[in-house]
């Protein structure tokens, strides 16, 4: 009975390994920086670039960072969504404008829509690199602390804005 | 003949030469930032292969042609002249994308099972083979020979025909 029991055990346990591997996104690389202070930064602003948006002038509210492009297509997926946070006025979202042209930038958002509290621009990508982009649009949540709560890599979806990231900010604002 | 060829020998040289020249000045201006420092760049492409380009991740940041990775090279070239050096560079790659961009991961709890595993798992295989071998020795045991087969045996190994029953 062992016989026939054993290789049909180790068979299960290795279906079981190869199941859990193909439901797992490879390109989704947990962030060292969950639970560690935001990357700080002093940005010029998108609309004013004479004037600068400090992530320490942010401390004592819940926001959200969301990195995003002109040029960024899954970007175009998720902005009706936080368009629609906006309206509903949940959490200010600021823009971080990653690798962008001025002017594609403001014609993007005029065509689409601004939702944005603040914009910063990081032209050359360094934030990003701070901030461990590799995959645009990337959306951060940032506690009244000024550290990193939660991280969404790629394109928002309704159903992680509404059942992770809004409760989240409710439970952070306690 | 030979004497119009040689004629035409020194213009001819000349005119390569100035050709030559010119091509090489020409693309000495297009790519000015690799040869600016030879050894920097050495040493940018030596950490770079250590580094794992998150975009495509089954190349180094010195393979590939991502625009991250393209990003993350200057970073590096510009920490190191910055007189940062290479343990403090990748502390500080690792601080922002985690270990996940070293391909050489550092061992810890999280990577405990990627170091230890192949070795449990050599020790079960191992012990298994050795019961699997022990049981095997158990039922083929030696049994000794009859009077008789040692007789016909001793007849073969003689050539003594008349050992055959």
């Amino acid at each position: 009975m062992t016989r026939f029991l054993i290789p049909l055990l180790v068979f299960v346990v290795l279906v079981g390994f190869l199941w859990a591997g193909l439901s797992l996104d490879p390109r989704e690389v947990p962030s060292p920086l969950i639970d560690k202070p935001a990357p700080e930064f002093s940005l010029p602003q998108l609309r004013d670039p004479d004037s600068v948006i400090k992530s320490v002038d942010l401390r004592g509210r819940v926001w959200l960072l969301n990195v995003f492009a002109s040029w960024c297509t899954p970007c175009l997926e998720e902005h009706p969504y936080l368009v629609d946070l906006a309206k509903r006025d949940v959490v200010p979202v600021y823009g971080l404008n990653y690798k962008d042209r001025h002017e594609a930038a403001l014609k993007w958002l005029d065509k689409h829509g601004d939702p944005y509290t603040g914009i910063v621009v990081d032209a050359q990508g360094r934030t990003g690199i701070e901030y461990g982009v590799y995959g645009v649009p990337e959306t951060y949540v940032i506690d009244k602390l000024g550290v990193i709560r939660f991280k969404h890599i790629g394109a928002l979806t309704r159903q992680v804005l509404d059942e992770e990231i809004v409760p989240l900010v409710k439970r952070l604002r306690k | 003949m030979t004497r119009i060829n040689q004629q035409w020998i020194r213009p001819s040289v000349m005119v390569a030469c100035v050709i030559a020249v010119y091509v090489s000045c020409s693309f000495a201006e297009e790519a000015p930032p690799l040869a600016a420092n030879p050894v920097l760049e050495k040493r940018v492409m030596r950490l770079s292969e250590e580094l794992r380009c998150l975009v495509c991740q089954n190349q180094s940041l010195s393979d590939s042609n991502a625009d991250l990775a393209a990003d993350l090279r200057n970073q590096v070239r510009e920490m190191m002249q910055a007189g940062k050096t290479d343990a403090q560079i990748r502390d500080y790659m690792v601080a922002s994308y985690g270990d996940f961009i070293l391909y050489d991961p550092p061992l810890k709890a999280t990577t405990l099972v990627l170091w230890i595993g192949p070795f449990v798992l050599l020790v079960i295989s191992g012990a298994l083979l050795a019961r699997y071998l022990n049981r095997r020795r158990r039922v083929i045991t030696e049994q000794a020979l009859t009077s008789d087969e040692r007789e016909q045996a001793r007849a073969l190994l003689t050539g003594d025909q008349d050992g055959v029953p």
